[in-house]
């Protein structure tokens, strides 16, 4: 309901709002978002009709492409062996480069020796890896493998590294105060981890992209099997509908992984404060169900209160 | 006026006593610098701490009061002299010390992803208890402290009253002998921190715990402290000031007046 004393423009614009907040909390998008994706596609439809079929095809044609692919199980094969590649590689990168992105964050010796050579790597462009890796390596799955971890490798190392360096000491000597029992695990488990984890998890949404768009070109150049390499049969046959169709089901997989990704991030990083969170304490430090001067709740009636200074009696 | 006071020009050490828990021993800690100079953060310092005593260090910013709070730690180790937590050296007995120190620090330094019992109790998970068992234990000093209802609110949802509470609760909860305080309440309010103040007093004698309380502040020192230890600058005890039990306003101005003296030009009669 509106609230009172607003005039018919205020309050059109707050019931306008208060829609557009239901929407998002039920997970929907805005109307304006669903309104463009709508434009788009008769755009597409209009221009599709003027337009040869090799060139762009109509979108029901593709659409039904697309279902076709994760229907038939030998296209749907091709599909799932992209996506383990490109998963594979990344979690290889993930560990090795979180490790040695630690160890650089923790000793500026090791991070002088190893920090040129992440430099010279991340450096070299993709393209220049996938000539290295056809060069260097006969079998396929080890030439994407490779390639993977060289692309990715260095965004985990340099993430894990600064936000290693970012936490604050205050932390560590807070923690290290307590004398930990098994001191490094025990160091990692509630300090380190916990404060690496949002740099990482912005590293996996990066390096997703990115090696999704490296693994489609190591498959493009030297595979047998694989979305790229069906992008590369499409391609040959001049057959739009499947290059959009294969291009679609690489998108299909980037969205779902970056959505899981949120949801892991949503977990674990509720403990960030949203831009409208408000502050559940209140600024005046009144303990729960407390008196005035907050001292009776805790127990500690009578002792000192700002009114004597804060002295004992 | 000086016979109230009791005050001492050092040196030597102070408070002669049987049960003596926290003793300084003509201490020495010097840094290096990167640039290879010798920086002299303490020198000669001399002082002890009885058991159930709250003792105030005060001292200007750069008089090693910081030092001397990591070296009683255990984070550093002495140059020379000795450093000793009931009867072990709190660097090479770091782990025999476990459970007996804890430290409440400047703004509670919470972790800002776990919960306040979460934050609580991680002391007591440090040192293997259950988890059953810890969080018991965190609810319960929460509640002590006046943060029932909170158990499960993050720092960023506290104030920084509460999230100081929940470092007081941290502290207590792995029921040490020996509280450190370092500029506990100095990020606080005046009367959020006048509030603490009273608390915290209370709980450690009420709990029997004998305490060192690192401030800046005169005022709070005097607040705080069975006895002041003036700091100055390279880190050793310049006076010693014996609070008695009630003070009046006079009272108080003057040995607000004879401290500051004493920090600024190591005389109480300043």
């Amino acid at each position: 309901m509106a609230a009172p004393g607003l005039s018919n423009l205020q309050r059109r614009g707050q019931n306008t709002w208060s829609r557009r907040v239901r929407r998002s909390s039920r997970g929907l998008p805005p109307v304006e978002t669903i309104l463009a994706l709508a434009g788009g596609a008769v755009l597409w439809v209009i221009i599709a009709a003027g337009t040869e079929d090799y060139i762009l095809p109509q979108l029901h044609v593709v659409l039904l492409r697309i279902v076709e692919l994760f229907v038939d199980s030998g296209q749907r094969w091709d599909w799932l062996v992209t996506m383990f590649r490109i998963l594979l590689g990344i979690v290889t990168a993930f560990f090795v480069g979180t490790v040695a992105g630690l160890a650089m964050g923790k000793s500026q010796r090791l991070s002088n020796i190893l920090m040129p050579y992440l430099q010279i790597i991340q450096g070299i462009p993709s393209l220049a890896w996938v000539m290295i890796a056809i060069i260097w390596f006969q079998e396929v799955e080890v030439r994407i493998w490779f390639l993977l971890l060289m692309v990715c490798l260095t965004g985990f190392a340099f993430q894990a590294k600064d936000s290693y360096r970012a936490i604050p000491k205050e932390l560590r000597d807070m923690a290290k105060s307590l004398r930990p029992r098994r001191s490094r695990l025990d160091m990692f488990r509630t300090v380190t981890l916990p404060g690496i984890v949002p740099d990482l998890l912005t590293a996996w949404k990066v390096n997703l992209g990115l090696g999704t768009r490296v693994v489609l070109i190591a498959e493009f150049a030297g595979a047998t099997i694989g979305v790229g390499y069906q992008l590369r049969i499409e391609q040959q046959f001049f057959r739009m509908d499947g290059v959009l169709a294969w291009t679609a089901s690489l998108v299909i997989f980037v969205l779902i992984i970056q959505k899981i990704i949120e949801l892991v991030e949503r977990r674990l990083l509720r403990y960030r404060p949203t831009g409208d969170a408000p502050q559940v304490g209140d600024a005046s430090d009144k303990p729960s169900g407390t008196d005035p001067n907050g001292a009776a709740a805790s127990g500690l009636a009578g002792v000192a209160t700002a009114d004597n200074g804060g002295r004992r009696e | 006026m000086s016979d109230l006071l009791e005050h001492q020009e050092r040196q030597p050490m102070s408070t002669v006593s049987d049960d003596v828990l926290i003793r300084f021993t003509d201490v020495n800690k010097t840094f290096v610098t990167r640039n290879g100079q010798e920086v002299q953060a303490l020198r000669g310092l001399n002082l002890s701490v009885s058991r159930g005593e709250l003792v105030a260090i005060v001292g200007q910013t750069g008089c090693g009061k910081s030092t001397a709070f990591n070296l009683l730690l255990g984070l550093y180790a002495a140059t020379n002299g000795a450093v000793s937590v009931e009867g072990l050296n709190p660097h090479d007995d770091f782990e025999e010390l476990k459970g007996k120190i804890a430290v409440v620090f400047q703004d509670g330094r919470l972790l800002p992803w776990r919960t306040a019992e979460q934050n609580v109790a991680l002391g007591l998970e440090y040192m293997g208890v259950s988890k059953s068992e810890r969080l018991d234990k965190a609810r319960e000093w929460l509640t002590r402290l006046g943060l029932k209802g909170r158990e499960n609110a993050y720092p960023y949802e506290l104030s920084g009253g509460m999230r100081q509470r929940v470092g007081i609760a941290r502290c207590f909860a792995l029921n040490p002998d020996i509280i450190l305080c370092d500029e506990s309440f100095s990020a606080l309010d005046e009367l959020t921190a006048d509030r603490l103040r009273g608390e915290f007093v209370k709980l450690v004698k009420e709990e029997g715990k004998t305490g060192v309380f690192i401030t800046h502040s005169i005022e709070e020192a005097l607040t705080i402290g069975d006895r002041v230890a003036v700091f100055r600058a390279p880190g050793h005890v310049a006076a010693e000031f014996t609070i008695p039990g009630e003070l009046n306003e006079a009272e108080l101005a003057d040995m607000r007046r004879q401290v500051r003296g004493v920090m600024a030009n190591g005389s109480a009669a300043a």
